[in-house]
Parts: C-alpha cells; structure tokens; sequence
C-alpha cells in the first residue's frame, strides 16, 4: 500500500457528506493555516498562547508571553466535521463552538454527556477539551476526557497527528487523546475532537429537599449505593438539589419516593456556569474548587460551601492561606485549586503542588513533547 | 515476519551475563523467589497467545513493594529489560517473555486491601482476580463494572495495562472508565500515585496514559476502582436473522432508538453451532446470525426498553425474538456466548482470535470482507462481536501441525486488521497491541505519530527497558514491514479485493 492511498483510506470516515457541512457556508478546514503557525514558531523559538473563544483564560496560571510570544486562536478552525448519531460519535474542528455541537446534537435527541461548563458564549470545543472541566453530571456519567474517542493534533514542529479514532473501543498504542484532556493546550494544538455522544434520557425531574447539611451527605452516601436514576446532587442554601434523569417509571417512582419540591428547569444550567449567588456576589474573597473522594464530612475551614456532585465537588470561598487549603483537601485525599483570586483577580499559582517524582516525570513529558516550550508555557505549572 | 523480538528491527538489547544478573540480583534481593532453571521457567514462557513462546532468562517473584522497587533499581543499573506479567491470560502477547530479560510475575500482590461502601470503591493489589472485586462488593450491593470474558481467571493489573473491556462495556466503559487511582513504580525505581480517590488530580491525565500502555511505562502495584450498584434487573432478549447483514443494522436501529443497552453482542452461524454444541444454550443453530440485546436498570425502564427493542428487532426483519423468562434461562443464553471462543476452540485444533473496531455501519461490509477471505484461503471463520461497539472478534481456524496454516491464519488475521483499519476502525479493540499486532500497528499510524508514541516512551523509560518490543513498532520494523507487505500483497492472492 502506498503511503497516499494509506493516508486516503486511514480517513475513509472524512468523506462522508454531513449535514453541518452542507448547512454552514463559514465551517472551514484551517488547520493547515495553524499548523504553519506552529511550524514558524517551532523554528523562531516563539511561545504560543492558544485561544479558542478565550472564555476561560481565568483558569490556570497565566501565560505570559508579552513581548516575545503570539496568540494562536483556533477559532477559524470550526465546523462538524462527520456526525453519525446511529454511531453514538460526532467528530468537531476545535474552534467549533460548543453551543453549535450542543445545538446539534439536540436536533438529534442526543448530547454530551458530561455537561461540561461554557463559561461564555463563544467557548469553542477544542477550549472545552483542553480545560477538562465537567459539570454536575460528572459522578455518574463521567468527565469529558472519558467521552473522548480521538484527536487531531498539532505537534511541537507544527505536524499534524491523529490518534485514536471515531469508534468506542480503541487501545492501539497509548492514550494520547485522553493525555490532551485538560492538559490546557500544554502538550500540542488540538484541532479536532471526537467525542462518544448519548442520548438524552426520556425523563427528567428536578427536586429541592430542605434538610440539614449532614442528613444530605449521609442520604447521598446511602443513595449511592442504591439504582436510583440520579444524575445530579449539590447542597447549598440549606437544601439538597437532586437531578433524576431515565426511563419515565424509574423517575417518576424515586420522585415519588424522595417528595421535595420541584426545582427550576435552569437551576443545572445555573450552577454549572457558575450563575448561582456564592459565584456572582460581590464577594472579595478567592473561589477554590476542592475535589475529594466520595463521602467525606465538611472539612474545617473557614468560608462558605456550595457542594456538587453528592460533595465531591466543593466550591469555598474563602481567605484562608492557600497552604491551609491545599492541606485540608490533600489530608481528606483530594486536591484543591484556586478558581478566581481575590476580589476576581488571576490567581498565581492555582493548582496544587505536585509530588517532587511526579512533577519529574511531568516535566520529562513536557520536554519530549514540546521541547521548546512553545505550548501554553506555564499555564498549568511554572516549569511547564 | 517473525513477530519474535529481533534486535535487527526492535532495537538492541544488552547482552548481560545470566550467571552475573542472577548473582547480582540473589545478593540484592535473598528473600525473593527469582526462577532461573530451565525447568522452572518453561510454565512462564508465554501468556494466552500460547502460539508465541520464549523462555525468559530469569523469572522474578516478588512478594512486597520494597523488592519490586529494589529489582527495578538493579535491573535500570544492569540494563536488563523486565516484562511484567499478571495472570498471563493476555490475548496479544503482551506478557511475551525476552530471553535477555527478566519476567517480573505480579501475581503474589493478590490482597483485596479494601472495599469502602460509602465512598464506592475497592483499593486492590494487581494480581487480584477482576471477579474477585466484584465478589468483595456484592454484599454492599455493588460491583466492579468491567468484565472481560476471562474474569474468573484475569487479574486487575493486567486489565488496567490492556485497558480490558467484556461485554458491557457501550453502557459502563472500558477499564480506564472505572480506574480511579493507580499507584505504580517506575523502571528506576521511584513510587509514584496517578489519579486519586477523588474524580480527578491536578496535572496532565498521567492516569489515562497508564491505562494501556502493556507495562511500558511504569509496573503498576496498587489500584483504587470505583465500584456501582449492581442494577435492579437485567433482562435478555435473543433475536435470530437469516442474513448477517440484517443483523448488523439491527444493532444500529437499536442503538437509533435511543437505548443503551448493558450488553449487545453478536454471533455468526459457525458461533452459534460451536456454542449450541458446547453448551446448549438452546441457540437457533438454522440462524445465520443471532443478537443478544440485555437491558438492565430500574425494572420499569427495562421493561419499556425491551417493548422497544422487540419493536426494533421486529421492524429489522428479526426471525425469531425470545426473552429470558427466569435468571436461569438468561444465565443460559449468555454462557453460550461467553464459551464461544473454547467452544470453537472445540470445532479446530486451533484458533485464531482477531480484536478489530470499526464504526457500526462498516459492519456488513466488513463481514463481507471477511468472508472473502475465508474463502479465498480456504480457513474458515467465526464471527463473536461486541456489536454494540463495534468491537469484531473473528476466530480464524486452523490446524498448527499442518506446515504453512499457522502462517496462512496470520496472513488471513493481518488482512482483517487492516479491513477494519481501512473501514476507519482500530486493530484492537480491549486485547492489546502486545507483540501480536506490532506489524499492524504499522498500518495503523503514520512515522510522525509513531514518534510520538516513542517520545511518551522516552519520558517515563528512557532506556526502553519496560516490555521493549511490545506496543509500538519501531520505525525500522515498519519499514520492513511496507516493503514485505507490497510483495505479499502481490504474491499468493493478488485478486484479492482492497477495501
């Protein structure tokens, strides 16, 4: 087999008509265009600080490349590529808005599963993916990097790379696609994403039971045990929220058995985007975002909780020393990272120390796979 | 091509003294056991490709985490690569000794360290059995998710290095869905925690990347697994077609329907007689193909879910559609298919078992595909999928004692990897690439990503002593193997269709 007709049919799938692409005149293919971008700056030694809507810039450190690096915005780079609903897969260009995949799957009675946070109206897939940041839904369906199938990358010499694929099970060398997941556009450009989608349930039901803090955490516990169709739990305000989401008996009969009142349709949407009052107040104080094992009691610092997924997601806001917070989630086996800084401000350094051998072997993955540190330098850690 | 390791075209290997590595490591390491007679080593010459075997030049035993960091140390020092073996169940060769190497057996490391049924997790040496954690949790009403058809004998840390699947895996996910921390030591000895007992841990997805890397990067010593509630119910419906293609759209219009269901898996006519014969599940042996759909929940879902599957199934041309009526009946209809592969093995003196992916709607081509090829070398194929996720498993029979077939069954199996390569598929689905599929690894990925792969490598084990060989070709095997692969493609069988 020759290398081209190889090539030709690796990406038999690409040829496949869609009907995004015949819908959106502006969907175009320019990964060629940033993969040159990445090939000059490989050559002149230039940092890259990649951007997809730029919607969460506040997450992880910033990257500073005033004066000798460049943007790199994907956000030309956009359109679905090849949606098959009957495969469970669609396969979106990284500058492909995430309200525009949303809006497509829901034609097709489908979604994301992992509900993941937009932050702002131009959030783009490939922004999403490289954050890694899921929303309520989380516990039980998964985090984004587990409905990940494969990547188009581009690599520290402006290469483009495919791994993995467009079908659900796939272990041919090693995980890339999933490695890229929250790596915050440390380790390569991702240019396409292929997702595993699923489809929406055939019931939902919101409900708000007032109930003390520590009566929630030990029904959540109890109820984790339990096959009950719940796909969302968080305590604030002095009531448990509790999402049911399946067949129309499964949620009819927990809705019967739980009472409670019925929550607002948007309230899911509200706190994933961070729209609910412990977020929005005029509130001087750093938001941290503590993530801890299944059924851990409230920890001992001083500040104000929301709890998402059934406690295992906190958001605090606090003034405690970063080290006391960093100590109290590291000692209930978790980890803590500092979301927004003080009256909003960047935080400096917003993610928990690594071990010292763990962050060798960071640094060695760094080293190998964007040696010069053109990607998003520093954005995760300093030495990054 | 040889698929045993050649230092030719798998890169060089030190040629250390075994007298002196045996000493070294008696004096570094006296109270673990460490193999080195010939006799004691044969049981360790291969896994579950029993096809491919080399004795290794020394097996090592451990039995606490203080030797295994120590044997890492002396074997970084010495340059003596170590292939790390769990139950030795692996389909791909994945465990396949070097006979300039040291097998390190973990299968000694078997404790259940606990299981927590408030926090939903059971904390597990590697050489636990996969259904041993699910037994340690059944009396808390939970469950390890994953279950490969070899559960009763595969061990956890195995299945977290092949990243196994099993037949529920389109609902529940594959072992890398299920994994929430592992704790490994590296080829120089360091321990090292990825992932946590909370859902996610700062830094890069180090977690993802361990799970089915085949012992490249690091041996793996202890696992956290997150544990579910075992559902309410689970119900069966086996559907017959007489035409395979039917069957295979079937599998979409399911999944078209909007249900997920737990398992759904899929058998030819040569997989349903061998099953029938073995077991006597009590399958439609005149069926050309056979679907089993389960569907598990909350027992009001499951039953509207079945009216829809029946529906579907109807609507697909389906010939006959029966639902378990009891738990007996459905442990029946299932142990046909999970016998399937001894139960063809019953049928030859040897098989064959491919592990190929492809997107759902490739499947009736593929099919075809495959057929040709069956005849067109003259081996005959069963087909046993998880169609639910594309996931083909064909047994190519043959005989070894006749020169030449194990060769053919290779050839044949090469050609079906890169059917399903070409159908924008993968050629392994849960096996694992191991030393079986190296050659096909070539097709599947270009130069520049399998030098991706080599600088993951590098990060974790610069001096490519964990498992060399296995996983990821080196680009001068791909070069051979391009060259061979054109001259075979015009020699035996040059009308041989290209898909």
């Amino acid at each position: 087999m020759s290398q081209d007709s190889h090539d030709a049919n690796r990406h038999e799938q690409d040829r496949h008509p869609t009907h995004a692409e015949a819908n959106r005149p502006a969907d175009q293919d320019a990964s060629e265009a940033l993969a040159e971008r990445v090939r000059r700056a490989h050559a002149d030694r230039t940092p890259l600080r990649i951007v997809g809507g730029d919607t969460k810039a506040f997450y992880g450190r910033r990257v500073d490349i005033s004066g000798v690096g460049e943007t790199l915005s994907t956000s030309a780079h956009r359109g679905i590529v090849h949606y098959d609903p009957v495969e469970l897969v669609v396969s979106v260009r990284a500058g492909t808005r995430l309200s525009t995949l949303e809006a497509a799957l829901d034609a097709e009675g489908q979604r994301l599963a992992c509900e993941p946070p937009h932050f702002g109206e131009t959030a783009t897939v490939g922004g999403m993916a490289a954050a890694g940041l899921s929303g309520p839904r989380r516990p039980w369906a998964g985090a984004v990097r587990d409905f990940v199938l494969g990547i188009r990358l581009i690599g520290h010499d402006g290469t483009q790379l495919r791994f993995g694929g467009e079908v659900m099970k796939n272990v041919a060398g090693y995980d890339l696609s999933r490695l890229m997941i929250g790596a915050q556009g440390c380790l390569g450009v991702l240019s396409e994403v292929s997702f595993k989608v699923l489809p929406k349930p055939a019931a939902t039901r919101g409900l708000r039971l007032a109930m003390p803090l520590e009566s929630a955490l030990e029904r959540l516990a109890e109820w984790g045990r339990k096959p009950w169709p719940i796909s969302a739990a968080s305590y604030h305000d002095g009531a448990l929220h509790l999402r049911l989401e399946g067949g129309a008996g499964s949620v009819a009969q927990t809705a019967g058995q739980l009472g409670g009142d019925t929550l607002e349709a948007d309230y899911w949407a509200a706190l994933r985007e961070q729209r609910l009052a412990l977020f929005t107040d005029d509130d001087p104080r750093p938001l941290w975002r503590l993530s801890l094992p299944n059924n851990i009691p409230p920890l001992a610092l001083d500040g104000d909780v929301l709890y998402d997924w059934a406690g295992a997601q906190r958001w605090l806001r606090s003034d405690a020393p970063a080290a006391t917070i960093h100590a109290a989630a590291a000692r209930a086996g978790g980890h803590a990272s500092c979301f927004r800084g003080q009256h909003g401000a960047h935080p400096d350094e917003p993610f928990a120390p690594l071990s010292p051998v763990l962050a060798k072997y960071h640094q060695r993955l760094k080293q190998q796979l964007d040696p010069y540190g053109i990607f998003n330098p520093g954005r995760l850690y300093e030495a990054l | 091509m040889n698929i045993l390791y050649d230092e030719r075209l798998d890169g060089a290997l030190a040629t250390p003294d075994k007298g002196s590595v045996l000493a070294d490591l008696q004096q570094a390491l006296p109270d673990m056991t460490l193999l080195h007679r010939a006799e004691d080593l044969r049981p360790f010459e291969c896994d579950g490709l029993s096809v491919y075997r080399v004795l290794p030049m020394l097996v090592a035993m451990p039995h606490t985490l203080e030797q295994v960091e120590i044997l890492m140390r002396r074997c970084h020092a010495l340059g003596v690569p170590v292939v790390t073996r769990g139950a030795g169940t692996g389909l791909s060769g994945g465990a396949l000794p070097l006979e300039k190497g040291v097998l390190l057996v973990m299968s000694r490391f078997a404790r259940i360290l606990d299981v927590d049924p408030q926090a939903r997790t059971a904390r597990v040496q590697p050489g636990v059995r996969n259904l041993a954690i699910s037994e340690a949790a059944a009396p808390h009403g939970l469950y390890y998710a994953p279950d490969p058809s070899s559960q009763i004998a595969c061990s956890i840390g195995g299945n977290v290095a092949e990243n196994a699947g099993g037949v529920h895996c389109l609902k529940y996910g594959l072992t890398v869905h299920n994994v929430l921390r592992l704790d490994v030591i590296t080829i120089e000895g360091e321990r090292m925690t990825l992932g946590a007992d909370a859902f996610d841990a700062p830094g890069f997805d180090l977690l993802a990347l361990f799970n089915g890397s085949e012992g490249m990067l690091g041996v793996i010593t202890e696992i956290t697994v997150k544990l579910l509630p075992q559902p309410q119910c689970a119900k069966v419906l086996m559907a017959s077609f007489d035409d395979v293609g039917k069957a295979g759209k079937a599998v979409g219009d399911i999944i078209a329907a909007g249900i997920v269901p737990g398992g759904l898996e899929m058998m030819d006519k040569l997989a349903i007689r061998a099953a029938e014969d073995f077991v006597r599940a009590g399958y439609p042996v005149g069926a050309e193909a056979i679907l089993l759909c389960e569907l598990d929940g909350v027992e009001s879902d499951v039953d509207d879910d079945c009216q829809a599957v029946r529906r579907v199934l109807e609507a697909a041309g389906a010939t006959a559609i029966d639902q378990a009526r009891d738990d007996a009946e459905r442990a029946r209809f299932w142990a046909g298919r999970k016998a399937a592969f001894p139960a063809v093995g019953r049928m030859s003196p040897d098989y064959y078992c491919m592990d190929g992916t492809i997107p759902r709607r490739e499947l009736p081509r593929v099919l075809k595909g495959i057929a040709d090829l069956s005849e067109q070398y003259g081996l005959a194929v069963a087909n046993v999928f998880h169609a639910g996720d594309g996931n083909m498993h064909p047994l190519i029979l043959f005989d070894a004692n006749q020169p030449g077939e194990l060769e053919l069954a290779e050839t044949v199996g090469g050609r079906i990897l890169e059917l399903c390569v070409e159908a924008g598929g993968s050629i392994t689905g849960e096996h694992g690439v191991g030393r079986e599929k190296i050659n096909q690894m070539c097709s599947q990925f270009r130069p520049d990503e399998l030098s991706v792969f080599h600088a993951v490598k590098a990060a974790f084990d610069e001096s490519r002593l964990l498992n060399p060989g296995k996983n990821v070709p080196t680009l001068a095997r791909c070069a051979e193997f391009g060259a061979m692969h054109v001259h075979n493609g015009e020699l035996p069988h040059p009308e041989l269709p290209r898909f």
